[in-house]
């Protein structure tokens, strides 16, 4: 008697989100089956991967970080430096100087870096912001008008601050934008509904659910990012079908597991490969339960996980 | 199929003579279909009627145990496939593949890898030993492996291979992985005699699915799935629907838990053995063989395991006391949080990062988060000031500042009174802004 088998492919599915332009441009979401089942239905849109790196540029002391930049002063020459890592589909800007508690960073000034990277890059473009509320309100308006036409995804709308994100990226200038909750699926779910009765549809919205490096709190995210995809496609609750995208590299590497110095554990040998594992392994699992995008930082690391994901399809 | 309340109470005496705790027949009918309690609960039961049932009732997915003694691991038991639904049961255990060339050094670095987090010992639980063709490296490496004290994979076909191997290990129960379409009769009988439990394969999921049931048409159910390493897709596609058709289409050919070979999907990249076993440690792998497994790797597999395997209902908790962070000495500041294990991990990363000593405090805060526990009462003047009794904190610190989480300000006055010799400062709301805040402090 041979296996019967029981796809779950769902009446409902995941909507699609398209960022950048032209033939490089990538779509996320589309799927009607969970994540990564591609047994089940195929998935027209496999999960992708973006490179990260600062506007004061990327990490160099990480030396496979520093290595593959070389020679890559200006940050325009590091943005189209990160477009040529093998399994890069997109890159991210992260808006680092302009947090007020830090370097308050002129919004003209983050204007023009932004100007700087999205004439430099041949691939989509993800900007993340300051993780202040009031600054990221100001300068993703900004941001928003000085890349027009660009379709660029504006991350971090929060519940603070969305309004103006959205009405001002999406509405006036055709970006899309990130809605970003803290690991609670009720708080994603109020937040994309304060963003569609701003008359915004779904086809410009993907979701940062929050995220955890492996092993600090990852249970809540695996566990949020299992119930939204449930919600999405199981019940049908149009209010959780966006895309969802997990900006992995700045949490995998400031844990301990990856800074602490060799020295100060040897047994752990050196920080460059437990960062590189770190992230893989974080990565891997938020796309085991249901990002549409992870956004990673070393070379090593996004290989990996863009041949896991080519392998899955 | 799982039956339902009133089917099984058909078959009750219906006497409601409370024997099996439950006040009437009814009740315990609907307690013994939702699972909550064996049938064997009820004395009364015919045989007849327990054999009907028993086969229902049974739970959708076996637990096997393998190994011995300190080293026995219980494995399966699943009964949701999300553990959001429920919990997670039997933690998947890692692996790692040693072959004649490598055993010298890879069992001493396998070995290394013992450290403890949040009150549980990380380490290597299983050692796979896969037969090459040659029987006298074979055992050779059995017995090395052996000396290592872990528990054993003997991922082994050849029958006569297979019970030699078996001989020496006997008395550890490894797991016996080596049972395909052409050697089962065989590998079975072995397998019974020795009393381990059986590793299946197949060239495919219809083939392991005629495999399984003729396993237990010849009475063994004590097994474990192998999903192959014909390639990644198939590896994951086969552990889903595995695990998906035991738990949620009823169909307990498939109730078993199932082995992940990384080391074979992905050989020499590590990297990808790094992701696979992440995967798979969400998504249904009991046990992950990798190639290795060194602090890179087992660093952030081990706490992704620990998360995933938490139950929903309990939280995970630090034990309450006083944690020296940067060196901390009894002259070093004071802060506070809660024993929440992902409060505390959160606040005690942001401190080492600020890199200025601090002695972190903690409570006994039920295990929730900071105000979490404030609203339960958990966390307040008289908690904190019943564990600075208890600890002797004043004894034990020189140092009269102590910052207090800002999510809880308003404890500030009440804690001056209870605390009078010591100067409270209020941190920030968010975590974020600790190596800030600190280092303000500290200038």
């Amino acid at each position: 008697m041979p296996f019967k088998r029981t796809p779950q492919q769902f009446a409902a599915s995941i909507k699609e989100v398209t960022i950048g332009t032209g033939d490089k441009a990538v779509t996320l979401g589309g799927e009607n089956v969970f994540p990564l089942y591609s047994f089940d239905a195929p998935i027209s849109n496999p999960p992708k991967v973006g490179v990260e790196f600062s506007d004061t540029g990327p990490d160099r002391s990480v030396p496979g970080i520093a290595a593959f930049y070389a020679g890559a002063d200006s940050l325009g020459d590091v943005a189209k430096r990160a477009c040529d890592m093998p399994g890069a589909d997109f890159v991210s800007l992260v808006l680092e100087s302009a947090d007020p508690n830090g370097d308050d960073m002129p919004i003209e000034e983050c204007v023009a870096l932004c100007r700087e990277v999205a004439e430099a890059v041949s691939l989509p473009l993800v900007i993340q912001g300051s993780k202040n509320v009031e600054k990221d309100a100001k300068l993703f308006e900004k941001v928003a008008e000085a890349l027009q036409g660009k379709n660029v995804l504006l991350m971090s709308a929060r519940e603070d601050n969305h309004k103006a994100i959205a009405v001002a990226a999406v509405m006036a200038y055709g970006q899309k934008i990130g809605a970003e909750s803290s690991v609670d699926i009720n708080l994603a779910k109020q937040l994309n509904v304060l963003v569609s009765q701003l008359g915004i549809g779904g086809e410009n919205v993907v979701m940062n659910l929050g995220t955890a490096a492996a092993g600090y709190g990852f249970e809540y995210v695996a566990s949020t990012m299992d119930r939204v995809r449930g919600a999405a496609l199981a019940q049908n609750d149009n209010m959780l079908q966006m895309p969802a995208i997990t900006p992995v590299a700045g949490d995998a590497w400031s844990v301990k597991e990856s800074v602490a110095p060799e020295e100060d554990f040897p047994e752990w040998g050196p920080a460059e490969q437990r960062g590189v594992s770190m992230e893989i392994s974080t990565a891997a699992s938020v796309l085991a339960a249901g990002a549409n995008a992870v956004i990673l930082r070393h070379p090593d690391s996004v290989a990996a996980v863009s041949k896991l994901v080519s392998e899955l399809m | 199929m799982a039956l339902k309340g009133l089917d099984i109470f058909k078959l009750t005496p219906k006497t409601n003579c409370k024997e099996c705790g439950i006040p009437t027949c009814m009740a315990f009918a609907m307690k013994v279909a939702q699972g909550a309690l064996p049938i064997e609960k009820c004395p009364h039961m015919s045989a007849d009627a327990l054999a009907t049932l028993g086969e229902a009732t049974a739970p959708p997915m076996k637990s096997v145990t393998i190994g011995a003694g300190d080293a026995a691991y219980k494995l399966g038991g699943e009964t949701v496939l999300f553990r959001h639904d429920k919990a997670f049961i039997s933690q998947n255990l890692y692996a790692v593949n040693i072959t004649p060339q490598n055993a010298d050094e890879a069992i001493p670095e396998l070995l290394k890898i013992d450290y403890e987090r949040i009150s549980e010992r990380m380490y290597v639980e299983l050692i796979n030993v896969a037969y090459g063709g040659d029987k006298a490296a074979f055992l050779e490496t059995v017995k090395k492996a052996l000396a290592a004290g872990r528990t054993l994979i003997l991922e082994v076909g050849d029958p006569a291979a297979a019970r030699e191997a078996l001989e020496l290990a006997k008395d550890q129960k490894p797991l016996l992985n080596g049972a395909n379409p052409s050697n089962y009769a065989e590998m079975n009988a072995l397998a019974t005699e020795f009393g381990v439990v059986l590793g299946l394969s197949a060239p495919d999921l219809d083939g392991l699915y005629d495999l399984t049931a003729e396993l237990e048409k010849l009475g063994n159910k004590n097994l474990v799935l192998d999903v192959g390493a014909s390639s990644i897709k198939d590896a994951f596609a086969n552990a889903v629907q595995i695990r998906r058709a035991a738990l949620k289409d009823s169909d307990r050919t498939f109730g078993y838990p199932s082995l992940v070979n990384a080391a074979k999907l992905a050989p020499g990249d590590l990297n990808m053995q790094t992701a696979l076993a992440s995967l798979f440690t969400l998504k249904y792998g009991s046990i992950i063989v990798m190639e290795k497994m060194g602090y890179a790797q087992a660093l952030p597999l081990y706490g992704l395991r620990q998360n995933i395997y938490t139950d929903p209902q309990k939280p995970m908790r630090v034990e309450p006391g006083i944690y020296p962070l940067n060196g901390a000495d009894e002259n070093a500041l004071c802060a506070t949080t809660v024993d929440f294990a992902l409060t505390y991990f959160i606040v005690s990363g942001e401190i080492e990062r600020s890199g200025i000593p601090v002695n972190l405090l903690i409570s006994d805060a039920g295990g929730y988060s900071v105000l979490t526990a404030w609203a339960a009462g958990k966390l307040s003047a008289s908690s904190i000031s019943r564990f600075f009794k208890e600890t002797a904190v004043d004894d034990k610190i020189k140092n009269r500042v102590l910052i207090i989480p800002g999510k809880v300000a308003v404890l500030k006055g009440e804690i001056e009174e209870s605390l009078p010799d010591w100067k409270i400062v209020v941190a920030p709301n968010e975590a974020m802004g600790i190596v800030k805040f600190l280092k303000d402090m500290a200038s």
